[in-house]
């Protein structure tokens, strides 16, 4: 019989970290299809019932994401307007009884290149916290995630929340999803966009991340000191070019061409940007 | 807190209002658990991966996949399933709206989606559209699409009483909408699919399948692998098939091996066997193997496959060309001439799978000197005498018992676990069984064929057409299968359903590396349909002719010779479908050009498409033998050999026979698909189980009813009356009496104990074809028009079906809410093909990289049927299940040309495609 641990003490938790190789499972939403006709054999880390890393907080530093906070949980938690496109990602994440188990520290974790959660994650600064049984350590997120399916999390540690930092947490934001059908679809492509205007209609903050266009989500540095300090108008948007979305390295696959992703991904960026910043400051 | 659980093999879980003591390694997933731990099988397995909804359940009030969820994680938390819906026995307000509203075909959906609409019910009574699309977005549905489903969940939302179906009167059956007879079993969860049911000894079966798709191979020494896994009992290669080790639905094609000897050509072909206990062939992972593999380069696509330096897939074959179909009529040539306009082009089709949402299945056990097997299927005898010539028996040693079949399509109709299942039974002397994964289902069975063609129309300057000349190249894959069905099929309706004097027409099956490519609802008609439609637009444009006037004009109609030169004498209804559409058409393209007038970045459009479709076997004899009995106690017992693989044929066979009988269809059981128990009614394929079958039941019942009347001297007219058992019988004044006690069981131990045997046998007439494809090769043909509505995202290519007409000529329609669920259903499909599926090997064999529609993709449809009808079919009722979906991928190629201008030629219409398209057009 395989070894199955479902701990309910982080500090148990880590410790079995610390002494042998654990898969690590939180809402089976990415383990099991990743085991389809295989027996299941591997020793398991059930962490479901660690209630700490549960839920979304907030004090004056930020907001924290418990790991296992699902995204039925986030949709459904009252946050300000800089987090409405992680929400609306929530809602794109597989169907109801995806959203009901899969957590948010579970899609980082997976680190697929068409993950829904991390470009609105990028685009909030968003740190994440590792604990092990040594101490915990934070990372910003695009150090985290590496590349298809491999994260910096060594094999003794734990996902155990997302910290949002105050001062990201102003303005406004939006998340695009593009595929081929509607409901549980894997998207082509994503973008995820977090602005903040002065009085006087300034953008004076603007953080852009976009999915599914590398392997793992970018955010858009270029684009971002482009659009920084000017004053939204059509004409601005029609400035989003291919060389400012450096960073972005789609391939061609069966979803489509590296060629139509660079197109759809500025399209998207026009769409979520206008729809942010078309309205009054 | 307490310390860590250690790996716990017991827990108590509660389960619709039950505790349960459960006894399963904490990673278990809970609907494993349900299923084989506490005898829940309403909750289905389609996927494993949270791809499909099939296993949806609620947990503590919350819809979640019950695939996905560790036993571990349950918990305290209550658990309620679809048996857990009906209170006392009663169905729920939503059961019965799904029973009413026709929400269930195949069912191996409905309990997911039961559950997925409970708890959106269970927070919001009150639902709008919206929030029930995004409730059930979570759940494929490959039967309905979907539309009857969330009509269903509204009517609960809206309070409305449920009153849909009827209970008509004895001879009131037939164009009733009569809820399934099959369908309470659909919405409480008790139907037995194949995965459901088998011998609680049974061992299990595994097959290795090739990864490579060209490869030779051989396998080494087997005993450390066996000395490895003790609980692995035997494994099964080439060597041990004791008949001829080659499959194929025709009698001389025999291609395809039970199990690969040497040679693998797909990546999917079955290598070896494994058979023990679940938990050994589950473990031993392919790569623990003696298998050493020699892959070769495949013959992908059909450049390659037709290369003449490519090599051949079967050395029997050295060009690759399986087979040529031909049609001429006429003289092309000089009509192209002579014509006033002519349009051409080439378009090319995707490989499609079929996607039902059960995957294949079954059990197999020797009884005596006979084998069982339990299995889904679409064709149970062909199944038996396959499998029969497979394990060198008689035919009638083998039974083969369908299951309740969760969808087919065409996928089913070759057989699958059958032959596999039949060896290791009767080999070991122990029941075995298997389920396929969702990949293996994926990667093993068969696909429709990708085609290319090449085709071109012409027309005199009034419009009328004169000609039409065409070339299709079918990738038939490795084996096969039913290549020779679509090469035959093709050249008849390539020209679409219009009188045209001239036509010229080539196919050809052409035999590759890929998955073997068999029959899909329509067999390569749905392919042809996008060139000849496509034509027929350019044509009208060119002649100055608004796209469904020009198709008016040359509809064909009764007393007009077909492609083949079948003269059609009836039910030839394609004008009566196009003035139905034709008041939707204008107002609809009106509408589309005043929007995009003023629209941005979106554009609207309407297309059209039209289609006929042969019912039954091309040229080929395909009878239907059907019987009815009544026993002593008076119970009518409808003995049908026809699967109902969730079309309705149950259903709508019960109709029939009902009224040609003269008693309320309520009074009939059923017992479908048993080979010792029914006669051949022929596989459900082909839209011909209403037309063949439902002739037949119609002459069961009218052979039952002439015996009852002859016992009583009564008149035709008589009225017949079924009280315990007596059969009492009112002809005017007369009453008379027929005391069923007082008979004697027929001989020959009918299996029902029966006193009285109707039966009915059709085979519809058709002739053969000669050398140029000339002949009468259906007795009658399905039409339709549809029209679809198209937004079309013109800086991202996306496109979004709003809305569809579609009017079909359906003879009569028997039960008008299956009718309507089948076009629904088709229409799903058309626009999956249309839009979005598209399956490649090694790369698509999921439900999250193959796409099909889902809840939310579906536009809103609104059906015509025609009635005109077939002398030939029961009460004139022809086949439907094809025709539903061949229009409607050339409705919305026309629909996204309408809007942008552009043909797509190439299906599917991804957005990338659609997008580059525009590029071009702009550039």
């Amino acid at each position: 019989m395989a070894c199955y641990l479902r701990p309910e003490s982080t500090t148990e938790a880590l410790k079995a970290l610390a002494s042998a190789p654990y898969t690590v499972l939180a809402g089976g939403t990415d383990f099991y299809p990743a085991r389809v006709g295989q027996a299941l054999t591997e020793p398991v880390l059930d962490i479901s019932a660690l209630d700490a890393l549960r839920g979304i907080t907030t004090s004056e530093r930020g907001y924290r994401i418990g790991a296992l906070t699902t995204w039925s949980e986030l949709l459904h938690t009252e946050l300000p307007p800089c987090f409405d496109g992680l929400q609306q990602a929530a809602r794109e994440i597989g169907g109801v009884q995806i959203q009901n188990t899969g957590t948010v520290g579970g899609n980082l974790c997976n680190a697929s290149p068409a993950a829904d959660g991390i470009p609105n994650l990028l685009a909030l600064d968003a740190e994440v916290e590792l604990l092990s049984a040594h101490g915990s350590r934070r990372l910003p997120l695009a150090s985290f995630v590496l590349g298809n399916r491999r994260t910096a999390r060594r094999s003794d540690e734990l996902l155990s929340a997302l910290h949002i930092p105050a001062a990201s947490t102003g303005g406004r934001s939006a998340f695009l999803k593009l595929g081929a059908r509607r409901y549980l679809v894997i998207s082509i492509v994503m973008v995820a966009v977090v602005v903040t205007r002065d009085q006087n209609g300034v953008l004076q903050d603007v953080r852009i991340a976009v999915g599914a266009c590398s392997e793992t989500a970018q955010r858009l540095p270029r684009l971002e000191q482009v659009l920084c300090g000017q004053r939204y108008s059509p004409a601005l948007l029609q400035r989003i070019s291919p060389p400012l979305l450096d960073p972005l390295h789609p391939i061609d696959d069966v979803r489509g061409s590296a060629r139509y992703r660079l197109n759809a991904a500025i399209t998207l960026l026009q769409r979520a940007l206008r729809q942010l910043l078309e309205t009054t400051p | 807190m307490s310390a860590s659980k250690p790996a716990s093999t017991v827990q108590t879980i509660q389960v619709n209002g039950q505790h349960y003591t459960v006894h399963a390694a904490p990673i278990t997933p809970l609907a494993t658990v349900l299923r084989d731990e506490l005898g829940l099988y309403g909750t289905k397995i389609g996927c494993e991966a949270g791809d499909c909804g099939a296993c949806t359940v609620l947990l503590d009030g919350a819809q979640v996949c019950a695939c996905l969820l560790p036993l571990a994680q349950v918990g305290a938390k209550p658990v309620v399933t679809v048996e857990g819906l009906a209170e006392h026995g009663q169905l729920s307000l939503l059961q019965q709206a799904f029973l009413e509203h026709g929400a269930a075909q195949c069912g191996i959906c409905t309990p997911g989606m039961l559950m997925a609409a409970h708890s959106l019910l269970c927070s919001n009574p009150q639902p709008d559209r919206q929030q029930v699309l995004d409730a059930l977005g979570g759940v494929l549905c490959r039967c309905t699409g979907y539309l009857k489903i969330i009509e269903a969940v509204l009517a609960v939302a809206a309070r409305s009483t449920p009153a849909q179906s009827e209970q008509p009167a004895a001879g009131q059956a037939v164009g009733a909408r009569l809820a399934k007879v099959d369908g309470v079993a659909k919405v409480t969860g008790r139907e037995i699919y194949a995965a459901d049911q088998a011998p609680a000894d049974s061992l299990w079966l595994r097959v290795v399948r090739s990864p490579h798709a060209r490869a030779q191979f051989t396998v080494g020494d087997l005993a450390p692998v066996y000395q490895q896994f003790p609980g692995l009992v035997r494994i099964f290669s080439a060597a041990d098939v004791p008949g001829n080790n080659g499959f194929g639905i025709y009698p001389h094609i025999k291609d395809q091996p039970v199990l690969a000897d040497g040679i693998v050509r797909y990546r999917g072909d079955a290598v070896l066997a494994l058979v023990g206990d679940k938990r050994s062939v589950t473990t031993l992972a392919d790569e623990q193997l003696p298998i050493t593999w020699q892959p070769e380069a495949p013959l992908l696509g059909l450049d390659a496959a037709l290369d003449p330096a490519a090599g051949c897939v079967q050395a029997d074959k050295p060009d690759n060309i399986l087979i040529r179909g031909r049609l001429r009529k006429g003289d092309t040539e000089s009509a192209f001439r002579d014509a006033a306009h002519q349009a051409e082009g080439v378009w090319q089709t995707s490989c499609v799978e079929h996607a039902y949402i059960e995957p294949e299945a079954g059990y197999a056990r020797r009884v005596g000197d006979r084998l069982e097997i339990f299995v889904t299927t679409q064709a149970p005898y062909m199944d038996r005498d396959e499998t029969a010539q497979v394990l060198g028996l008689e035919p009638t040693r083998i039974r083969i018992i369908p299951s309740a079949c969760g969808g087919g399509f065409g996928g089913k109709l070759d057989i699958s676990v059958q032959p596999l299942l039949g060896l290791a039974a009767w080999h070991l002397n122990r029941p075995v069984r298997c389920v396929y994964t969702r990949p293996e289902s994926m990667r093993a069975s068969t696909k429709r064929h990708p085609a290319r063609i090449q085709a071109r129309a012409a027309c005199n300057a009034d419009g009328s057409l004169c000609a039409f000349e065409f070339h299709g190249d079918f990738d038939t894959g490795a084996y096969a299968s039913w290549g020779p069905t679509v090469a035959d099929r093709v050249p008849i309706h390539c020209s679409g359903p219009y009188f045209i004097p001239n036509v010229r027409a080539d196919s050809v099956a052409v035999l590759s590396n890929a998955p073997p490519s068999g029959a899909f609802r329509g067999f390569g008609v749905p392919q042809a349909a996008l060139a000849h439609e496509a034509l027929m637009d350019a044509l009208a444009q060119q002649a100055g002719l608004d796209p469904l006037e020009f198709r008016l004009r040359n509809a064909i109609r009764a007393g007009q010779a077909t492609a083949s030169g079948q003269v059609l004498t009836a039910s030839a209804g394609l004008a009566q479908c196009l003035e139905a559409v034709r008041p939707h058409w204008q107002k609809w393209r009106t509408e589309a050009e005043r929007y995009n007038a003023h629209a941005d970045n979106r554009r609207r459009g309407v297309g059209i498409g039209c289609m006929w479709y042969g019912c039954g076997n091309t040229s080929m004899s395909n009878p239907s033998t059907m019987r009815i009995g009544i026993d002593q106690a008076g119970k009518l017992t409808l003995y049908s050999g026809a699967v109902d693989i969730g079309q309705g044929a149950n259903t709508i066979l019960l109709q029939i026979a009902a009224d040609a009988l003269g008693v309320p269809a309520g009074q009939i059981r059923y017992i479908m698909g048993d080979t010792d128990l029914t006669a051949d009614a022929g596989k459900s394929s082909a839209s011909r189980q209403t037309l063949v079958s439902g002739r037949a039941a119609e002459l069961a019942g009218m052979d039952l009813r002439q015996q009852i009347l002859r016992l009583t001297n009564a008149g035709p007219s008589a009225q017949i009356e079924l009280a315990g058992g007596t059969i009492r019988v009112l002809d005017g004044t007369r009453e008379q009496h027929i005391d069923l006690t007082a008979l004697a069981p027929l001989p020959g131990g009918d299996p029902g104990g029966d006193v009285l045997l109707g039966e009915g046998s059709f085979d519809p007439p058709t002739s053969a074809l000669d050398e140029n494809g000339q002949g009468a090769p259906y007795a009658t043909y399905g039409f339709a028009a549809q029209i679809a509505e198209v937004e079309v995202d013109i800086d991202l290519g996306t496109v979004q079906v709003r809305r569809i007409v579609a009017a079909h000529d359906v003879g009569r329609a028997v039960n008008p809410t299956q009718v309507e669920g089948q076009i629904h259903g088709g229409i799903a499909q058309g626009l999956g093909l249309a839009l979005m599926e598209d399956y490649i090997p090694g790369r698509t064999e999921n439900l999250h990289d193959y796409l099909i529609p889902t809840a939310g993709d579906m536009p809103e449809i609104d059906v015509i049927i025609i009635e005109d009808p077939e002398p030939l079919g029961p009460f004139g009722a022809k086949g439907i299940g094809e025709p539903a979906l061949v229009p409607t991928a050339p409705a919305i190629l026309g629909a996204i040309q309408h809007a942008t201008g552009v043909r797509i030629h190439q299906v599917p219409a991804t957005p990338d495609r659609v997008l580059q398209a525009l590029q071009a057009t702009r550039e």
